[in-house]
C-alpha cells in the first residue's frame, strides 16, 4: 500500500503531521543561524524569466562576514542568485522568484526590498557613479535614509572611502564630478557609495569586470578586507579571482542548479561533483 | 577583341544610377533653393521696416505707423505662459509614461492619444479653447485663456521630448540608486530627473518655437486686433501676437498697401525670433552631449 505516509516520512517517525527528518533540519537551521554563522538561508529558491526557469532549487546557507563567491559557466544564473538577494531582479518585468530566503528571520522575497536595500548593498559589473560630485555620490545612501546635514555627513562620507581604500585620492577633490575618476577608482567609490548606508552584506557583481588588472587587484583587496566587518558574495567568472578572494564558493552550472557549495579550498581541491572537476580543471586549462 | 556583354551591362547600369543621383540630387537642391528664397525675399522686403521705432513702439493710425512692441511682448508672454502651464502636465505624463508604466493596452491607448493630439489641426484648439477656457471656464478672451490652448497644442511636443529624455538615463543610474534603498520616486526626483533636465529644457525651446507662430489657436481665446491697451496689466487681458497682427493686417486692415513694409517686418522678426529659439536649443543640446560623460 502506497500512501501519504510513505511520501512524507521516509523514517516512520512524525509528529503533528511533519517528519522528524524535518523538523531536525529544521532545528540544525536554527542553531547555525542563531549562533552567527549563517547570515542568509537560502531554500528551494527557483527563479523564472516569463517561462524560462534561470534558478532551480537551489539551497544554501551563506555563512556570515567572509567571501562567498559564486561562479559557474556565462548564463548559468550567477547574476540573477545575487540580484534575487537584494529583489533588484524585480525591475526585470515578468521576473519571478518563489522559495525562501531568510534573512534576519524573515523571507526576504516577501520583505519590502526598500528596506531590505538599506541592509543589503550591491555593487554593479561597471561602475555606475552618478553625475554628481565624489562627495554627493557618497553621501546619497545616507541622504536617502534622511541625514541631510553636511556636518553628520562628513565622517560618514570619509569612513566610508577610508574602508573603500579611496580616501587618500580623493580627499582634496571631493568637489569634483565622480566622473573625473579612473575606471578602478569609479568602482572603488560605488564600493563606498554602498558601504555609506552601513550595509550587513554587500553584493559584488562581477565587479572586475569592466578594469585592468591592477585595479581588479585593489578591488579584491578591498573585498577581502571588507570582509572583516561584514559579509561579501561575489559573482565571477574568474577562478583564479576566487581562489584568492573568497572563503567559499558555490558553482551554479548550466540550467541554474547549484552543483556544489563548500569552502573554497576543499571545493577547489576535491570537488565531489564531476561536472564541477571538470568546469574547474576546463577552466584551468 | 571580344567585348564580354557584362560589361556593357555593367555601364548601362552605371549611366541609370548617374541619372537617378542627378534627379534626385536636383530634387534635394530644389528644396534648399525654395528656403533660400524666402529667406531672401522676406529679408529683401522686411529689412527696411526694421528701425529702432518699429521694435519698441506701439502702432498707430490703424497700424500704418508705428511699430509691433506689444506683439512681441504679447508673443512672448503667450509662449512663456503656455510653458509654465503644459510643463508640469508634460513632465507628469513624461515620467509615468516611461518609469511607471509597463507595457499594457493602456498605456498604449495614452500614447496613441499623445500622438493623435500632435496632429490635431490647430484650429480644432482654437475652437475647443473658445468653450473651455473662455466661456466654461470664465476667463474670457485673454492672456490665459491663449496660454491655456497653446498649452494643449504644445503638449505632445513636450511630452514626447521629455520622455526620451527620461529614457536616455542609463538604467545603471537608476539601479545605483534602488540599490541604496532609495524608494522610486526618490530615485527620479535625485538622479533621473537632473540627469534629463538638459534634454527636457531642448524640448520645451522647440515647443516654444512651435506655439509662438501659431495664429489659429489663439486667435479665438487671446487676441484682438485693436486693443484698448498696448501691454497687457493682468492675466485676464487681451494681447496681440506678431503672426495674429500679420493675419490681422493682410485679412482686415483696409490699408493693405500702405502696411506692406511692416508686414514684412513682422515676418522677418517673427523668424529671426524662431531661428533664435533654434539655435538655442540645437546649442544646449550639443553642450549638455558634450558635458555628459555617460
Amino acid at each position: 500500500m502506497v500512501g501519504w505516509q510513505s511520501l512524507g516520512t521516509p523514517n516512520g517517525t512524525e509528529v503533528g503531521g511533519v517528519s522528524a527528518a524535518r523538523i531536525n533540519a529544521a532545528k540544525d537551521w536554527v542553531e547555525r543561524t542563531f549562533s552567527g554563522e549563517t547570515i542568509l538561508a537560502i531554500e528551494r529558491l527557483d527563479f523564472f524569466y516569463s517561462r524560462s526557469q534561470a534558478l532551480r532549487e537551489v539551497t544554501m546557507d551563506v555563512p556570515k562576514d567572509g567571501v562567498t563567491a559564486i561562479m559557474g559557466p556565462s548564463g548559468c544564473g550567477k547574476s540573477t542568485l545575487l540580484r534575487t538577494l537584494n529583489r533588484m531582479y524585480e525591475l526585470v518585468p515578468a521576473a519571478r522568484a518563489t522559495g525562501t530566503v531568510l534573512f534576519e528571520g524573515e523571507n526576504l522575497l516577501k520583505a519590502d526590498p526598500v528596506v531590505l536595500r538599506h541592509k543589503i548593498g550591491m555593487v554593479f559589473q561597471r561602475p555606475n557613479p552618478f553625475p554628481k560630485s565624489i562627495f554627493d555620490n557618497v553621501a546619497y545612501g545616507p541622504r536617502v535614509h534622511g541625514v541631510r546635514n553636511r556636518k553628520r555627513l562628513l565622517p560618514i562620507v570619509e569612513d566610508a572611502l577610508r574602508r573603500a581604500a579611496l580616501w587618500d585620492e580623493v580627499k582634496d577633490r571631493l568637489r569634483e564630478s565622480a566622473f573625473s575618476l579612473s575606471g578602478g577608482q569609479q568602482q572603488r567609490l560605488c564600493i563606498a557609495r554602498a558601504l555609506a548606508v552601513r550595509p550587513q552584506i554587500l553584493l559584488m557583481d562581477e565587479p572586475c569586470s569592466a578594469l585592468d588588472p591592477k585595479a581588479s587587484d585593489r578591488i579584491e583587496q578591498t573585498a577581502r578586507e571588507l570582509a572583516e566587518t561584514l559579509t561579501v558574495i561575489i559573482v565571477t567568472h574568474n577562478l583564479q579571482q576566487a581562489g584568492r578572494v573568497s572563503d567559499h564558493v558555490a558553482v551554479l552550472l548550466a540550467g541554474g542548479e547549484l552543483a556544489e557549495f563548500g569552502p573554497t579550498h576543499s571545493v577547489f581541491e576535491e570537488p565531489k561533483d564531476p561536472r564541477v572537476a571538470d568546469y574547474l580543471q576546463g577552466r584551468f586549462g | 577583341m571580344k567585348t564580354t556583354p557584362t560589361s556593357s551591362k555593367t555601364s548601362r547600369r552605371k549611366t541609370a544610377q548617374c541619372v537617378a543621383f542627378s534627379l534626385l540630387g536636383l530634387g534635394s537642391l530644389f528644396g534648399f533653393f525654395f528656403l533660400a528664397f524666402i529667406v531672401f525675399w522676406i529679408v529683401r522686403q522686411g529689412a527696411p521696416a526694421i528701425t529702432w521705432e518699429f521694435l519698441t513702439q506701439a502702432p498707430r493710425r490703424m497700424a500704418t505707423e508705428g511699430g509691433i512692441a506689444p506683439m512681441i511682448v504679447g508673443s512672448i508672454y503667450l509662449t512663456l505662459g503656455s510653458l509654465i502651464v503644459a510643463l508640469p502636465f508634460a513632465l507628469g505624463s513624461a515620467i509615468w509614461l516611461s518609469e511607471y508604466a509597463w507595457k499594457g493596452w493602456w498605456v498604449r491607448a495614452i500614447r496613441i492619444g499623445v500622438n493623435t493630439l500632435a496632429g490635431v489641426p490647430s484650429i480644432v484648439f482654437g475652437l475647443v479653447g473658445l468653450s473651455l477656457f473662455v466661456y466654461t471656464l470664465g476667463f474670457g478672451v485673454s492672456l490665459l485663456s491663449g496660454a491655456c490652448t497653446l498649452a494643449m497644442l504644445s503638449l505632445p511636443i513636450l511630452i514626447r521630448a521629455s520622455e526620451e529624455a527620461l529614457r536616455a538615463v542609463p538604467r545603471s543610474f537608476r539601479e545605483g540608486s534602488l540599490a541604496l534603498g532609495a524608494t522610486r520616486w526618490h530615485m527620479i526626483r535625485t538622479v533621473v530627473l537632473p540627469a534629463a533636465l538638459p534634454g527636457i529644457l531642448t524640448g520645451s525651446v522647440l515647443g516654444m518655437a512651435r506655439a509662438i507662430g501659431e495664429t489659429a489657436p489663439i486667435m479665438f481665446t487671446a487676441t484682438a486686433f485693436m486693443l484698448t491697451q498696448p501691454y497687457p496689466h493682468s492675466l485676464f487681458d487681451k494681447v496681440s501676437t506678431l503672426p495674429y497682427h500679420l493675419y490681422a493686417l493682410v485679412q482686415f486692415n483696409p490699408y493693405y498697401n500702405e502696411t506692406k513694409p511692416i508686414q514684412y517686418g513682422i515676418v522677418l522678426v517673427l523668424m529671426v525670433v524662431v531661428t533664435l529659439l533654434n539655435l538655442t536649443a540645437i546649442v544646449w543640446h550639443t553642450r549638455a552631449r558634450r558635458r555628459k560623460a555617460w
